[in-house]
């Protein structure tokens, strides 16, 4: 413990637990205090899943992925194919497009959603490491662009295969029970996925691993100067957010009830661009920076779609720009650089510059 | 002695630039070798041909009885063979702690590896290695906000963490406040009497490498001009030429 906090800051201290439990209490009551508001707090978890499985490359290891939505429709496809595979023909079921209604009993529905989700984590996990294997030995901006284009790729693609419902989408199977507890039952969902998913990244974050995604985040040459797998790790980092992508999307699917190819799944426009800004709006490679920047994000998109309708766009728009031009760091960032002691973190100011004595002697 | 790293005929061109022309060294397990020479003359680049970061155009280069020419930078480095850069790179944003615990060896590093958490004596061993470097009391600062001759040292002590077996040093005294260049070149060869590394070192400091190289290469206009004890080279008139610009 001391050994890891004299080289990382202690991520985990009494204070984070505090916080944390704070939430996990606002977070579990919430949806009965303010049961009209279920719908817009599941929205808000599956943000907080986007946004932390996005920082991982974004933000730890300064990878600009545009291509992330990819492992997300790719869980929802998965999750819906599996659903209603199981049960019947899914090609009769697609061409049928929505005329076909699967009557399943809880049972077989959970079960179908079970398997789904698993599956959905495993093809996210697989499609990540296969994709970033091809194309993670692009850095900078050309990979931003290789991962931008990649997702334009697998939309086209999905609308034209006509096993999952091509152009006109797949629709994942209705809940057999009742739309109160269906909705309660997917607002827990996303809820405890985003807490795994950040305990499980924190975690991840404060081995090795961790340090190795800063080191390539700082300098790439210098990292593979020094001998580190920059391939393996890259390819992997990108693995570990496909996985929780992947169920996340394969719950968002349920969420939706509906699975475009273009506009829910592979949405380069909306999520895979949302993702982006919510961790720049937060602070990339920050603690609670994608949290704070999904709730931010989340409010201010709601609102300006609520009161400013027809401008909502040119809204968000500046939103982004204020941050970009005030807070280049992100909120979180622009605190840290301020007051990393709020932090619990070990950086000592830099020094007042003296032209005398760069180097200290030590003492022999 | 044994040869450890062994350049053959070893040529490099960047367009019509002949950076490297036919350039044989040789570099024994223990030594402390110099590579002196002009502005321009090819040190970076044959340091560049080393450690795999381009390909060359001739020649072979081995290391350990292992041709290295057509590995990658990442997989010579895992194999002990590491490198400073001349414009000095460190990672900006982390700590020096963190700089140092980055640069842990990876040679051999599994999948359970990478999740591993820095086991007890990694803080001690870096926290050593900056005192030693003469940086303890800079240890909880980002790299970034160190001055360029501390930058030099930090990455100096990550070179060192990384357990190298020969490491090539670019210029390590540039920068550095001329008083405290003579306790650097104590350090240099405390690693390499006491940690047993092996070091090729380009230096500009004729006063620096006279004083720690036992043998010295120099180098003109890509091609190998001159080799022997630092006092026969000192005294070769064609290395006083070259450095003079008479040629
Ligand atoms: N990547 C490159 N592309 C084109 N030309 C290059 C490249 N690298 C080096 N050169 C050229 O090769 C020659 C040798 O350069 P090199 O950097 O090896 O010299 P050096 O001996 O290290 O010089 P210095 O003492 O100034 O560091 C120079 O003419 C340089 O311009
Ligand atoms: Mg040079």
């Amino acid at each position: 413990m001391s050994q890891t906090a004299r080289i990382q800051k202690p991520r985990f201290n009494a204070q984070t637990w505090i916080i944390l439990a704070g939430i996990a209490i606002i977070g579990s009551v919430a949806p009965f205090v303010e049961p009209t508001l279920v719908g817009q707090m599941t929205v808000f978890w599956i943000m907080v899943l986007l946004s932390y499985t996005w920082d991982t490359m974004g933000g730890q290891m300064g990878y600009n992925s545009f291509g992330n939505v990819v492992f997300f429709g790719i869980g929802m496809y998965v999750t819906a194919a599996i659903q209603v595979g199981l049960y019947t023909d899914l090609g009769t079921y697609t061409a049928a497009k929505g005329g076909i209604k699967l009557t399943l009993t809880l049972g077989q529905y959970f079960t179908g959603l079970a398997i789904g989700l698993v599956a959905a984590g495993l093809a996210g996990f697989l499609a990540a490491l296969l994709i970033g294997s091809g194309i993670l030995g692009l850095r900078g901006h050309y990979f931003a662009i290789g991962s931008l284009a990649l997702g334009i790729f697998v939309a086209e693609l999905a609308s034209g295969w006509e096993l999952i419902g091509a152009g006109s989408g797949l629709v994942p199977p209705l809940y057999p029970g009742v739309e109160s507890a269906r909705s309660l039952w997917l607002y827990f969902g996303c809820f405890a996925l985003a807490g795994i998913t950040f305990l499980v990244l924190q975690w991840v974050y404060s081995r090795r691993f961790g340090l190795a995604l800063n080191a390539i985040r700082d300098d790439e040459d210098k990292a593979e100067a020094m001998g580190l797998h920059t391939t393996r790790y890259k390819t992997i980092a990108w693995a570990i957010s496909g996985i929780f992508l992947g169920v996340c999307g394969g719950l968002a699917g349920n969420f939706f009830q509906f699975i475009d190819p273009r506009d829910t799944a592979f949405s380069g426009a909306t999520y895979g661009v949302w993702m982006v800004l919510m961790v720049v709006l937060g602070g990339k490679g920050t603690f609670w920076g994608p949290l704070i920047g999904a709730l931010l994000f989340h409010v201010f998109k709601e609102l300006f779609w609520s009161y400013l309708l027809g401008l909502q766009y040119i809204a968000l728009g500046l939103l982004v720009v204020v941050i970009v031009v005030f807070f280049p760091e992100g909120i979180v960032g622009w605190f840290r650089e301020r007051f990393p002691h709020w932090f619990g973190e070990r950086v000592d100011p830099p020094p007042e510059a003296t032209a005398a004595d760069p180097v200290r002697e030590p003492a022999e | 002695m044994s040869t450890m790293l062994e350049v053959r005929n070893c040529s490099k061109a960047f367009g019509g630039v002949v950076a490297n022309h036919d350039i044989s060294i040789e570099v024994r397990e223990g030594e402390i070798v110099g590579l002196i020479g002009p502005n321009g003359s090819g040190k970076t680049t044959l340091f560049n041909s080393i450690v795999g970061y381009h390909p060359i155009d001739g020649g072979s280069i081995r290391f350990l009885d292992k041709e290295i020419s057509s590995l990658r930078v990442p997989n010579i480095a895992r194999l002990g063979l590491l490198r400073t850069f001349q414009q000095t790179r460190i990672y900006g944003k982390m700590t020096c702690m963190q700089n140092m615990a980055a640069s842990l060896p990876y040679r051999g590093e599994g999948f359970a590896g990478m999740f591993r958490r820095f086991d007890s004596g990694v803080a001690d061993r870096a926290e050593e290695l900056l005192e030693f470097v003469g940086l303890y009391s800079k240890r909880n600062l980002r790299g970034g906000d160190l001055s360029f001759g501390q930058q030099k040292l930090l990455e100096f002590a990550m070179a060192l963490m990384n357990e190298p077996k020969l490491l090539l040093l670019d210029e390590p005294t540039a920068g550095i406040n001329p008083t405290l260049i003579n306790g650097l070149i104590d350090r240099l060869k405390r690693a390499n009497e006491q940690l047993g590394i092996t070091l090729l070192v380009i230096e500009h400091n004729m006063r620096v490498i006279m004083n720690l190289a036992e043998r010295i290469y120099c180098l003109a206009h890509g091609e190998l001009l001159a080799e022997g004890l630092p006092e026969a080279i000192q005294n070769d008139q064609r290395v006083i030429d070259a450095y003079l610009g008479a040629h």
